[in-house]
């Protein structure tokens, strides 16, 4: 960014007529590396630049974007323009105190940005080599992405905040085919500006293909109720999708009978279930300074034993409901408007050892890794990467992956144990409204749930 | 965005790529949209977005370096991002296509720029109005928006391609709540040209209200179930189009290996890629690497009849390009359909639902796609649904899952409906009765 944009920036924010406009000036730059088979498929680069202006007039917004960053003033011009059409009961958005900051980005043991090529190129290459090794894998591919974006925010109330960040997420997958019948399995794994982690995946690789092949012969669940548990990975997936996309504001703030539903100090299950979400949690995909709204990240309790005490604001939501702010309103990009999302989800950790969870089941699903999941608010689904049958308290067979389903209102409270050994999940990424794939982790302990609708065949096998 | 760009810079970055390398392709996209957007019954924000960006690809070398841009202002910088990525590259196995003769596929209509805000407003507005006079339970929240683009493609063989595209779509989503239930309808439709009919949008919605009203038990079992066309296009269609994707195809991952001109399902179901259809928002002249659109039979009356090829998997697989490769700015072109159709059957959507007597109706799942779909699996909640019994729509089902393959159901066929309905801009389908399907239930 030229030398200039500041003042360029502050200019279109004076005097602008309205109650509040916003810009957000975004520079990006990454690389993708995809392996395909042992063979590289695709490396490229890409390189951005664009700017948007959001602009609230009484009840209304109105937002832009673009690449062209000339004419910023009339841009936001345009901007109010557009707010004043919408009209409508006006919004307030709750105060924060104007912010001016610069954050350089977050690097761990070594930074991607200075990883050449080649190297990354190498590194990939060990682990293609490695999952077409093993006997009976079809096909495999290993997907790398890295990105560093800067972003300025500036407000008409004063704030200037220029903040950077780095991402990295890869995948690796391998697919196994007998005759008509094709499984495959895969990992998903992520960090905020550290390649570190992408150096030493050799086991993983392994263990991916040699779980494709497994699944080949392994038999399919029956469908039905199971008590099931889940490893930290799937159970930081549940929680996300379960419960953390209703503790989204937005879902609710404009209707009356959904917080009815998602009222403070409602009971959302047993004692020993703890939740929070928050950016300032440090390190992890999800964590940042300021949201796009130049609001300071926090640290959220969503339940705090059992019971409902918190949720995910932008200062509209916050303004609305008159809460505090939470510094949870994200953009994918300058493309988007800041919406309310996740950051770093997870379920606290209690007590219990993981071998606990297991005393007293007789039959069940232990449910590992994660494929997706979804939400539609009252129901949400989650799919697992691997799947065994829990006989007698014992892990016992490998069978192919499920698909589990719940409802809000009554899965948490069929979660009845939680252990002690938190880890945190930071592959993929959220999707919400076109936005997607959002940098969020979500973590948890190992977790147990009575009654959980597994989808499958009507007979096993 | 100023006019002549289109014209002027794509030549301009193919130039200084050519300096450096044996062959280059240079892809641009400038485009335009408008959304208007409700919420909880009342418009709430209206945006402009503006974009323009390029890619470039590349030989040097007989290897492939790739790069794109959204900062048209210095294309030095996207040239030698290529170059730095061209020794690590892919070996290129095809040569960039020549001038061609592009089918005539109209999917631009000036009539779009009529389109004001105002009249943007209105019809959501109205569509608001028409919605909540079905039911005053019903929060309604939606958009309505209006894009323009333009596409341009120019590379070192001569091959040369520019279209322009309109699109006008409205999609609108209705919640009702209940207690501790939560009930979501949806129904969108999109148009090349500035006539969206909103009728259709809010009959749908009534109808999805209707069936809807009362809540209907299930219970786990195998039963026969008709799937809308929503459901047919995320557990029937997305499944086999995983296993008819050329590049499944070459490293032997689809189902399909090998099945070519074989019946793989019923001989009553047809599918056909044909992005040559005029005016139909996903239709195209050509596809993002400047082949020419065509028809493709995909599966002809349960035959496997074709599989489909971008330039670079087909030169890998020793066929030619179907004229299927897809791409968005930031990543290499892939193969991707164009306008899928399903072709019709005999029967009408009541006769289906009075002849399988007790089943179940599938409109929308959540989660179908996440679980192993190259194996051609499905497996997802049933997000709306409806209990069918005495030949009868009696409620929605709660709580319950679908499972099984989008080949063994397509073997099951019991009928295909005679009516069709677009789903978004680029899939027709009838709904599709199938038996045996696993439902699982809580009980």
């Amino acid at each position: 960014m030229h030398e200039g944009i500041r003042s360029q920036i502050e200019d279109a924010l004076r005097n602008t007529g309205t109650d509040y406009v916003e810009v957000r000036v975004e520079e990006a730059e990454s690389s993708h590396v995809r392996f395909r088979g042992s063979d590289l498929e695709e490396i490229g680069r890409s390189s951005g630049m664009g700017g948007s202006v959001r602009a609230l007039a009484g009840g209304g917004w109105g937002f832009i974007s673009f690449n062209d960053l000339d004419g910023l003033r009339d841009k936001v011009k345009l901007a109010v323009q557009q707010a004043r059409i919408v009209g409508g009961e006006p919004v307030v958005m709750a105060p924060v105190p104007p912010v001016i900051d610069v954050v350089p980005p977050r690097v761990g043991s070594r930074n991607p940005a200075e990883v050449p090529l080649a190297r990354k190129k190498a590194v990939l290459e060990q682990y293609a080599r490695i999952m077409q090794g093993v006997e009976g894998v079809q096909s495999s591919s290993v997907n790398y992405g890295d990105g560093r974006r800067r972003v300025i925010f500036a407000s008409s109330e004063g704030s200037y905040i220029d903040q950077e960040r780095l991402d990295v997420s890869m995948r690796l997958s391998a697919m196994a085919r007998n005759g008509g019948e094709v499984q495959q399995a895969g990992e998903s794994l992520g960090s905020l500006g550290d390649f570190g982690f992408v150096e030493s995946l050799h086991e993983q690789a392994r263990e991916v293909a040699e779980k494709a092949v497994l699944l080949l012969k392994a038999p399919q669940v029956k469908g039905g109720e199971y008590t099931v548990i889940l490893d930290p990975i799937l159970a930081g997936v549940f929680i996300h999708e379960a419960f953390g996309h209703l503790s989204e504001a937005d879902h609710i703030y404009a209707e009356p009978r959904l917080q009815e539903l998602m009222v403070l100090g409602r009971k959302f299950g047993g004692p020993h279930l703890n939740v929070v979400d928050g950016a300032a949690v440090p390190a992890l995909r999800g964590s940042f300074n300021y949201d796009d709204e130049g609001v300071a990240g926090t640290r959220t309790d969503l339940i705090r034993e059992g019971v409902l005490v918190g949720r995910l604001h932008s200062r509209e939501t916050a303004g609305k409901l008159g809460e505090r702010p939470t510094g949870n309103a994200r953009a994918i990009s300058y493309r988007f408007p800041p919406i309310v999302r996740m950051t770093n989800t997870f379920i606290v950790p209690a007590t219990n050892e993981p071998r606990d969870l297991f005393d007293g089941v007789k039959e069940g699903v232990y449910v590992k890794n994660w494929y997706g999941g979804m939400t539609s608010m009252e129901m949400f689904t989650f799919s697992a990467g691997e799947a065994h049958m829990i006989r007698d308290g014992k892990v016992a067979e490998l069978c192919r992956p499920v698909m589990l389903s719940g409802n809000l209102f009554t899965t948490l409270h069929n979660l009845d144990m939680v252990a002690n050994d938190l880890d945190m999940n930071q592959g993929g990424g959220c999707g919400k409204n076109g936005q997607s794939p959002m940098p969020v982790s979500n973590g948890s302990p190992h977790i147990r749930i009575r009654k959980t609708l597994i989808g499958g065949g009507a007979h096993a096998g | 965005m100023p006019d002549d760009r289109i014209a002027r810079l794509p030549e301009r970055v193919l130039e200084m790529a050519m300096e450096h390398a044996e062959a280059a392709e240079v892809f641009y996209v400038e485009a335009s949209n408008t959304p208007v957007r409700f919420e909880a019954n009342r418009l709430k924000g209206i945006d402009a977005n503006e974009s323009a960006g390029m890619a470039l690809r590349i030989i040097k070398d007989g290897r492939f370096g790739f790069s794109s841009t959204s900062n048209l202002e210095d294309p030095r910088l996207l040239v030698n991002a290529a170059l730095e990525t061209a020794p690590f590259g892919a070996q290129a196995k095809f040569t960039f296509p020549g001038p061609a003769v592009f089918p005539d596929v109209p999917v631009y209509n000036p009539s779009v720029n009529d389109l004001t805000l105002d009249r943007l407003v209105t019809l959501g507005e109205s569509l608001v109005k028409n919605i909540r006079a079905v039911s005053h339970e019903v929060s309604v929240e939606g958009t309505v928006s209006r894009g323009i683009s333009r596409i341009a493609l120019v590379n070192s063989n001569g091959g040369r391609m520019r279209y322009a595209k309109s699109g006008f779509g409205a999609g609108f989503e209705g919640t009702v709540i209940r207690g501790e239930d939560m009930l979501f309808v949806h129904e969108g439709k999109s148009v090349v040209g500035a006539a969206l009919d909103g009728g259709e949008i809010v009959s749908s919605i009534r109808r999805q209200l209707e069936w809807a009203k009362e809540i209907a038990p299930i219970d786990t079992g195998t039963m026969p179930v008709i799937f809308l066309a929503s459901a047919v296009a995320s557990v029937l269609l997305f499944p086999l189009l995983a296993g008819f994707n050329g590049r499944s195809v070459l490293q032997g991952t689809s189902p399909m290996v090998g099945k070519l001109g074989q019946r793989i399902v019923d001989p009553r179901f047809t599918l056909i890629d044909d992005a040559t259809l005029p005016n139909v928002p996903s239709s195209r002249p050509a596809d993002d690497e400047g082949v020419p659109s065509r028809r493709l039979p995909l599966i002809d009356h349960g035959f496997a009849a074709n599989f489909y090829y971008d330039l670079q998997t087909a030169g890998l697989a020793g066929v030619s390009s179907t004229g299927s490769g897809e791409r968005d700015l930031g990543s290499l072109p892939s193969p991707g359909t164009g306008v899928l159709i399903v072709e019709e059957g005999d029967a009408a959507l009541e006769a289906m639902i009075r002849d399988i007597g007790d089943g179940l109706i599938v409109e929308g799942l959540l989660g179908a796609g996440q679980s192993n779909i190259l194996g051609g699996d499905f497996n997802a909640n049933v997000s709306l649904g409806y209990r069918i019994r005495g030949g009868r729509v009696v409620g929605r089902v709660k709580n319950a899952m679908v499972t099984g393959n989008a080949y063994r159901a397509l073997n099951d066929i019991i009928a295909v409906g005679s009516e069709s309905r677009w789903r978004g801009g680029g899939l027709r389908t009838p709904a599709i009765a199938c038996a045996g399907i696993a439902v699982s239930a809580k009980e």
